[in-house]
């Protein structure tokens, strides 16, 4: 046991009840935290046990709390949400780690035919409180089959809540929200930033789910966007302020619900939206954002939203191929100019 | 034969009642689809009853259920009340799903009833998840998963029994062998057709029994069943039988013979049990009359319920999608 | 015809198993049917005999129609069949509800609601937004507004303002666009009708004698009271069109159309032309043409006429018919007075008469409705002391 090098030797602890960690030291403290605090959570997953977590998350807590509590599946994802849903109608609460999102297509059926459509199908008797969390997002040279940002598709489904955390308090916070959630949650964590540190609240309430949260003020544009692409976009912000352009980002954290009213409140201000997000442009996610800007804002506008996504290509494996097909602050920043020129 | 439930004539009388009144709702389903009370797609059970009501009996209120989409049978046996159901399949709010599910989501969860499952597999997943939340709440029940010899071929199928036997888990697999997954014949799609060995590669304990006969269903489930509450894992049991009727309403029945559905027949079960009861001794005239009529009478009940029940208001749409309290 | 598959709505009876006065019970096989899924059976749910076949082989009837009639055994009362029940129509407010676009934030104080294509429009026309009001939903400044104000704009500008040819060449433009709208979008009828002005004339020139010069009436105030009064009868004639439907206005502005010199035509409101008296009207109106003719009107002015009367008597034209100006639904013309042979008393004379007409908008009013403001006005015009 810590042979490997305990994950606590990483942590600085800082003043007051605020502790500095990593993104996967956050989440592996709110599933600390779940699993002490209620005996009905228990963890599910591809080598979440054994091999310690795919992406070292949930390392240390099967010595922790033992096989029953988290427990390693066959390769079977399908069955294995499947059977999350079952443990979640029969009174557990259920915490399903499927490896990435390019995974969790063999558990479509499961998701959107069972565990979002339940409680409809049902006239109301059933409710599925399961969590499901996946890792997902390219950037990191894993070619096609294993870099894919599906967050909008699964936003698009009525009876489940989306929720992509961008920060280590926000992992460990809509986690802890997910958990209380009746209704099934899926939490999107960008594989890329595990390693990103933060300062976490250790007695931190739940973040809620639904809500937005503006993560750089500005007057002349906004910036929406949400998890792996929060960090290009305050980039892009930076970059645009020594320009003198003065952007606002909002960070969404939640895609389903999706906080409008934060978002029309910001273009109420600002006249100009870029949303930034890291699916496929047509039928992404930030389309629907713009159309809801469209709708609630149409007046505010003094330019269309514009959206900088990735290019409908499926994920190329060479560095400088993958860059280019993915959101970068350069082509957030550029989107800005483009605004700004054409439209002045 | 040793094992089988005696022929106490009380049990037996109770049995052949199970078994008529599902008869007797399937076939006024049917009518009812014709005149256009019941719409979208109905699956008659008409034939396998012995399945169902045979099953049942070595279930307890404690014990889980999960169905396919030809569950009216399971439903009725399972107690759920025949207005209800027929409620259901009329889309009324006073329906067992709200009316929202119709014939193929029948839903009860005070009965522990949990569907209803119309996609082919889908159910197998979730009655492993009852029975890991049952095990690791120790809770005494078992959970009985309820499928076709068509969801053999899905993955869910092996992922399931697989799940189920690594981690010992409470769920009694039921296989409903009626021959044909909708019109494709078990010959044709499966390289091994005798389903009880598929247990084997997960090193599960399985059974076959006649699904015709059912005292012979009792039998064999009561025994799988108490494997499974013994602690000894999950047990397949195949239970052969037939569908008399198409596989839905809307099924010319073009890839079996008529002359093979006529040999079927002529084991109907009810008749089958009909016969034996008689034989015993057990079973006059007036009894028969008796069940039948008291059937009959339930069947109109039920659809005096249908009929007197209200329509969910469409301003409910919405309600349901998510829980009406969010922290 | 029994419905057999899931969206059926009629089968081809195919064959008949049975015939008449064959017996049938409970469950038989009576005839094969074919669907879109294929022959399927069509089995009896009672007993008894077949007395008639209605349908013959080969027949596509639709389902619910009566195949056989079986006389079933007496003494076995069959159930009634139970009636049938459809589902309430869903309310389209409720369907409407679930896919409702996110509510609209209040704009910011301070900023316009204005569409983009309006914004656009105004800047190309040189119209300063802040003078104006928006007839879109919620106030909101839409194209048609842009149009509204750029033909009034182009008669109102002051005279040391010359427009330069591109710019009254643009306000044509909006003027000509807005025209060419009406005609696409309103299907306009037309009536016509000669009323004798004798006696309005008559009683006109009366009046005067009592009056000083500057107070004097013009028998065109005569005719736009008459057409007032004439809309109360016929109030859908002073309706708005919005949108999909025409909303009743509450009160009657009627806009006099007035040329300007160097071309165009202006038509603003005379507000509550029906409860102003006929010298109060003529001191407006002179007020209006003064004020049109210097560039003085008021944008409200403009958007306020709820009909438009236009009279092309001073050019000598006998009838006009001219294009309604949305969102006006119908425009009332006037010709020059001539003398024309009238029979008065079954004695032909020589009677000053006018021709009246009406262009209306046919989704609003038909020819009767439009017939009965043409007749009213003409009738009021017989008692001008009424007027």
């Amino acid at each position: 046991m810590g042979a490997r090098g305990g994950p606590d030797q990483a942590r600085v602890r800082g003043g007051d009840a605020m502790t500095k960690m990593t993104y996967r030291e956050a989440i592996r403290e709110g599933l600390r935290e779940a699993l002490s605090g209620d005996p009905r959570v228990f963890l599910m997953g591809e080598d979440v046990g054994r091999y310690g977590g795919s992406f070292k998350v949930t390392y240390g807590l099967l010595e922790e709390f033992g096989p029953e509590r988290v427990r390693d599946t066959p390769l079977s994802e399908s069955t294995f949400v499947g059977a999350g849903i079952g443990a979640a109608l029969g009174g557990m609460r259920p915490i399903v780690e499927i490896m990435t999102v390019n995974f969790s297509l063999l558990a479509l059926d499961q998701i959107l035919n069972n565990a979002a459509t339940l409680r409809h199908m049902s006239g109301g008797q059933l409710g599925v409180p399961l969590v499901v969390r996946m890792a997902t997002g390219g950037g990191r040279q894993l070619a096609a089959q294993h870099s894919h940002s599906l967050e909008g598709w699964f936003a698009h489904i009525p009876g489940i809540k989306i929720v992509a955390p961008a920060t280590p308090a926000d992992a460990k916070g809509l986690l802890l929200a997910a958990l209380r959630e009746p209704d099934p949650v899926f939490i999107f964590e960008h594989a890329t930033l595990y390693a990103v540190e933060g300062e976490v609240d250790d007695g931190a309430a739940p973040v809620a789910i639904g809500k937005a949260a503006v993560r750089r003020t500005g007057e002349s544009v906004t910036l929406i966007t949400y998890g792996g692409s929060l960090g290009k976009t305050l980039q892009a912000a930076d970059q645009l302020a020594v320009e003198g352009i003065d952007a606002e980002v909002i960070d969404l954290r939640s895609l389903r619900p999706l906080d409008s009213a934060m978002v029309l409140a910001s273009v109420a201000k600002t006249h100009r939206a870029v949303v930034v997000d890291e699916g496929w442009r047509m039928c992404s996610f930030a389309a629907e954002v713009s159309a809801q800007i469209m709708e609630g804002g149409f007046y505010d506008l003094d330019a269309p939203v514009a959206r900088v996504c990735s290019a409908e290509v499926p994920m190329p494996y060479a560095k400088h191929m993958e860059d280019a097909a993915l959101p970068q602050a350069a082509t957030i920043v550029q989107a800005v100019h483009d605004m700004l020129g054409a439209h002045g | 034969m040793t094992g089988e439930p005696g022929l106490d004539r009380g049990h037996a009388l109770d049995l052949l009642r199970q078994m008529v009144l599902i008869r007797r709702f399937e076939e006024k389903a049917a009518e009812l689809y014709t005149l256009g009370k019941i719409r979208g797609f109905l699956h008659l059970y008409i034939g396998e009853e012995a399945v169902a009501v045979g099953t049942m009996q070595a279930l307890g209120p404690d014990d889980n259920i999960v169905a396919t989409y030809r569950e009216h049978g399971q439903a009725l046996a399972r107690g759920i009340p025949a207005g209800s159901l027929m409620a259901e399949m009329y889309g009324k709010a006073s329906g067992c799903s709200g009316g929202r599910g119709g014939s193929m989501h029948f839903f009860d969860v005070s009965r522990r009833f949990y569907g209803g499952h119309a996609i082919v597999g889908g159910g197998l997943p979730i009655a492993v998840g009852l029975a890991l939340a049952d095990k690791l709440r120790s809770r005494a029940a078992l959970t009985a998963c309820f499928f076709g010899d068509g969801a053999v071929a899905e993955g869910e199928f092996h992922e399931s029994l697989n799940l189920a036997a690594l981690w010992k888990l409470p769920v009694l697999f039921l296989c409903e062998n009626n021959l044909y997954a909708m019109g494709t014949a078990l010959s044709q799609h499966q390289a091994q057709i005798d389903i009880r060995r598929k247990a084997d590669a997960y090193a599960m304990p399985a059974d076959v029994a006649d699904g015709m006969d059912v005292l012979a269903v009792e039998a064999a489930t009561r025994r799988a069943a108490a494997s499974v509450r013994d602690g000894d894992g999950p047990f397949l049991l195949e239970l052969r039988t037939y569908r008399f009727r198409a596989h839905s309403m809307a099924d010319p029945e073009l890839y079996r013979a008529k002359q093979e559905v006529e040999e079927w027949k002529t084991r109907d079960p009810i008749a089958r049990h009909v016969a034996r009861l008689r034989e015993a001794g057990s079973l006059g005239d007036p009894d028969l009359t008796e069940i039948e009529s008291g059937v009959a009478a339930e069947v109109d009940e039920a659809v005096r319920f249908a009929e007197a029940g209200p329509w969910e208001p469409v301003e409910d749409l919405t309600r349901h999608v998510y829980a009406a309290v969010t922290p | 015809m029994p419905i057999l598959t899931a969206d059926m709505s009629a089968g081809t009876l195919v064959t008949w198993r049975k015939k008449v006065g064959d017996a049938v019970k409970r469950g038989d096989i009576i005839a094969e049917v074919e669907t879109d899924k294929g022959l399927i059976d069509v089995e009896v749910f009672t007993g008894g005999t077949i007395e008639r076949i209605l349908v013959q082989p080969g027949a596509m009837v639709p389902t619910g129609a009566v195949l056989a009639i079986i006389r079933e055994e007496a003494g076995i009362l069959p159930a009634p069949p139970p009636t049938i029940s459809s589902p309430p129509t869903p309310a389209p407010a409720a369907a409407g509800r679930a896919t409702q676009a996110p509510p609209q934030i209040p704009t910011a104080p301070g900023r316009q609601r204005i569409s983009p294509l309006a914004r656009k429009l105004a800047s190309d026309l040189g119209i300063d937004l802040a003078t104006l009001s928006g007839t879109g939903p919620g106030g909101v400044i839409r194209r048609e507004d842009i149009e509204h104000a750029a033909a009034a704009r182009m008669d109102a500008a002051p005279k040391e303002q010359r427009p330069s040819l591109d710019r009254s060449a643009r306000f044509r433009q909006a003027i000509g666009a807005a025209m060419a709208r009406s005609k696409r979008e309103v299907p306009h009828y037309y009536l016509s009708t000669t009323i004798d002005m004798q006696p309005a004339l008559a009683w006109l020139a009366e009046e005067n004698l009592k009056q000083s010069v500057t107070d004097r009436l013009l028998y065109g105030v005569l005719l736009i009271k008459a057409v007032a009064l004439g809309l109360r009868e016929v109030p859908e004639l002073n309706s708005v069109w919005r949108g999909a439907e025409a909303v009743p206005s509450p009160a009657i502005h009627v806009g006099v159309a007035i040329s300007l010199r160097g071309g165009g035509l202006v038509a603003p409101a005379l507000h509550d032309t029906d409860r102003r008296s006929l010298t109060e009207l003529m001191q407006s109106f002179s007020d209006l043409v003064r004020r049109a003719r210097s560039g003085g009107l008021r944008s409200s002015e403009l958007s306020d006429p709820t009909i438009t009367v236009t009279s092309l008597g001073e050019q000598g034209v006998e009838s006009v018919f001219g294009i309604i100006y949305p969102p006006q639904v119908a425009i009332v013309g006037f010709g020059k007075i001539v003398q024309r042979p009238w029979s008065v008393g079954g004695e032909v004379v020589s009677r000053s008469v006018i021709t009246a007409t009406l262009s209306a908008d046919h989704r609003v009013s038909d020819g009767h409705r439009g017939g009965l403001f043409l007749a009213s006005v003409d009738r009021l015009l017989q008692d001008p002391a009424r007027l």
